[in-house]
């Protein structure tokens, strides 16, 4: 394999790694504050990417076409009506759930991410086709030999990295996201406080939808085209990615996020060459498998989440 | 009404599975998408009504103390409806189905409504009987009964591999390994040539000692569909596992898991192995999930991964939800429900997925035990739970 191939191969695994780990994100920040998975995540996700296409649509239809100003409201539009489901699915559907077994958390929004898939799949004007999603980003390439670096991929890669920083800095260094440590690391004591408990568990919810919308964006822009079904892997994948990471920790989530793109690209790459006559198509169960084989080994992912159990 | 009937007595089983019968009846022979709607209607009516004045309390109450004789009058009252439609394929095809689904979620309920093991890979387990089943009777010439029995067998080993993984972690960690597991069992059938890849294998009907079962069966001058035997076939299987797991809940080892579930701390202090009990439920509801899926796919004679989707596998565990979790008969009635109506009522089949996660939803939301809960048990007095 030339170097050109190789590096071809490590960009657009930086590329996925980087959707993988906007969603990984969003599953993190909700398991931090509430203990809980929302499965729901990655049809968010889709639901966003639809959002922006509608949107895309309403443009072009009062006659705005400039490119970056489309983008712009497709993103503002998308993350936020998202940053508001999200709010909405955590008010009525996981915050009565907090006293229930955990299992019918995962389950109420595994069941809710089956009505949104379906939902646009039956509602959205022939939505169980795929879509072809608009080119708005500069098609120019730069070859490096048989390496090309394209510009839209390279603009999509720092502004996932922008999102993600953004989102951390926003935990780390200003006060809301100190309340939101407080809640994750002592739900009851941050009450005390005088922490608005469930303004801010809305508002962690808010967040990660958010971001999964512009996850589901970037996606519609990376491959040119969407389709109902693409969340339901997205999740599955960023759920992994979490957990690989180790839940509720924001830098394992990237961690993990990269790692699954890796294991992909690997299994892309490696299987047809030690097995000749397989085909590349074995990627996501080479992946899925090496995920499976690692929860035997690290139970609670790369950065082990701190467990205490009082009897 | 309380003094009436008291809880002790055996009748309200038998008149509701009476009623239930000649409910089915009518149900699969309505043809008239008003007379479905009509029918369906009417059940809610009624079971609201009869809601309204306790009556499911005894009900309840009435089939978990007499189990025998409850198992007994429901195996009557499918033959009566099988008598019903005895030259008729889609019906019987329907309800060979439904037992057939009924093992699957046997399995299931024992996995999460005793045990608590997570299993979001029903439909991927039951798969792998189908697939087991598809390559056995196309390769070798095993006899099909055995074909049957190593479908079961080869689930639970599949399956043995996720136990490590699925013992070491807890909580939404062990969720993560079988969704993966059932996305990844969907993807290697797609991408896979020798097992047909998306297209699927064709599978020949069954034959047990020479008695073809795709054959339809004469009895002097009437002539039955050959689902008759399919069906006979299936309902045998749901009996046996019925009972089985029944037998299990109500034995110490429902115990055993039952505490494991509550409280493992608990358990692994009182010298209850947890592991072994864990490994033991998801074992045989694996096994049960194989049997189930070989049956299955010499039934409707062929198999394709798009039958055995991640969401096939949610809509097992909204049987086991709907039905009351841990509550065997609760997921009767449901898998009856959840599989018949939408191929009755055609403007369903379209939203039906829709549907019963919106169901799932609202039940989780208003009515966490289910629509039948699981009653508690009662070894004193009386001696039957």
């Amino acid at each position: 394999m030339t170097l050109g191939l190789l590096s071809q191969y490590v960009f657009n695994g930086l590329m996925l790694g980087m959707i993988y780990a906007m969603v990984a994100v969003g599953f993190t920040l909700f398991f931090g504050v509430l203990d809980v998975i929302k499965f729901s995540h990655g049809d968010v996700l889709m639901v966003g990417a639809f959002t922006g296409l509608a949107t895309y649509i309403g443009l072009q239809a009062i006659g705005i076409d400039a490119p970056l100003a489309q983008l712009l409201i497709m993103a503002l539009v998308a993350s936020l009506s998202m940053a508001l489901l999200g709010a909405l699915i955590a008010k009525y559907l996981v915050l009565p759930l907090r006293l229930a077994p955990p299992l019918n958390t995962l389950l109420i929004t595994l069941m809710l991410g089956s009505v949104l898939r379906e939902s646009v799949r039956l509602f959205y004007p022939q939505g169980s086709n795929p879509k072809p999603f608009p080119r708005l980003l500069p098609g120019d390439s730069l070859s490096f030999g048989s390496f090309t670096l394209r510009a839209d991929s390279m603009i999509l890669l720092l502004t996932g990295f922008a999102a993600i920083v953004a989102v951390h800095l926003v935990i780390t260094r200003t006060r809301l996201g100190l309340a939101i440590r407080a809640v994750a690391q002592d739900a009851e004591t941050a009450r005390i406080m005088g922490i608005n408990f469930e303004f801010i568990v809305l508002l962690t919810f808010a967040i990660g939808s958010g971001m999964a919308a512009l996850g589901g964006l970037m996606n519609g822009l990376y491959y040119n085209e969407i389709n109902f079904g693409i969340g339901l892997l997205l999740g599955v994948i960023g759920f992994s990615a979490a957990v690989l990471g180790g839940l509720g920790n924001i830098y394992g989530a990237i961690l993990g996020g990269f790692l699954f793109s890796a294991l992909q690209s690997l299994g892309a790459v490696a299987l047809p060459a030690m097995f000749p006559g397989t085909s590349t198509a074995y990627k996501d169960v080479f992946a899925f498998a090496v995920v499976i084989v690692f929860m035997a080994w690290r139970p609670t992912g790369l950065i082990a989440e701190k467990k205490s159990e009082r009897v | 009404m309380k003094r009436l009937i008291s809880a002790q007595s055996s009748f309200p089983a038998l008149a509701s599975t009476a009623a239930l019968t000649l409910f089915a009846v009518a149900f699969l022979h309505a043809e008239s998408q008003t007379a479905v709607m009509g029918l369906t209607a009417g059940a809610i009516l009624a079971v609201l009504l009869l809601a309204h004045f306790g009556w499911n309390t005894f009900a309840a109450a009435s089939f978990a103390a007499h189990g025998g004789r409850a198992q007994a009058s429901v195996l009557l009252g499918v033959l009566v409806v099988t008598a019903a439609f005895y030259d008729n394929h889609f019906p019987l095809l329907m309800l060979a189905s439904v037992l057939l689904y009924v093992v699957v979620c046997l399995g299931l309920n024992l996995q999460f409504g005793y045990a608590g093991v997570v299993n979001f890979a029903g439909a991927a387990f039951f798969g792998i009987g189908c697939y087991t089943s598809a390559v056995l009777t196309n390769l070798t010439a095993l006899p099909h009964l055995l074909v049957v029995l190593a479908g079961g067998l080869v689930a639970a080993g599949i399956g043995s591999l996720l136990i490590l993984p699925v013992l070491r972690t807890y909580g939404h960690y062990a969720a993560l390994i079988t969704i993966a597991f059932g996305i990844l069992f969907r993807v290697f059938l797609e991408v896979n040539d020798t097992l047909g890849g998306p297209q699927g294998m064709k599978v020949p009907g069954m034959e047990i000692l020479g008695w073809k079962l795709n054959d339809g069966l004469r009895l002097g001058e009437l002539e039955l569909s050959f689902y008759v035997n399919y069906v006979l076939l299936s309902l045998a299987m749901a009996a046996v596992a019925f009972t089985l797991v029944r037998r299990l809940e109500r034995s110490w080892i429902g115990l055993a898991l039952d505490a494991v579930r509550l409280d493992e701390t608990a358990c692994a202090a009182f010298g209850i192995g947890v592991a072994r009990w864990k490994i033991a439920a998801f074992t045989l509801g694996n096994f049960l999930g194989g049997l189930a899926g070989a049956v299955y796919a010499m039934m409707t004679g062929f198999v394709a991964p798009n039958s055995f989707t991640f969401g096939d596998s949610l809509i097992l565990v909204s049987i086991v939800i709907l039905g009351g979790i841990g509550n065997p008969w609760g997921l009767t009635v449901a898998t009856a429900i959840v599989l018949i109506l939408p191929e009755k009522l055609q403007f369903i089949q379209e939203y039906r997925l829709l549907l019963y996660a919106a169901l799932v939803i609202l039940i989780l939301l208003f009515r966490p035990d289910g629509l039948m809960p699981r009653q508690v048990r009662n070894y004193f007095p009386g001696g039957k739970a």
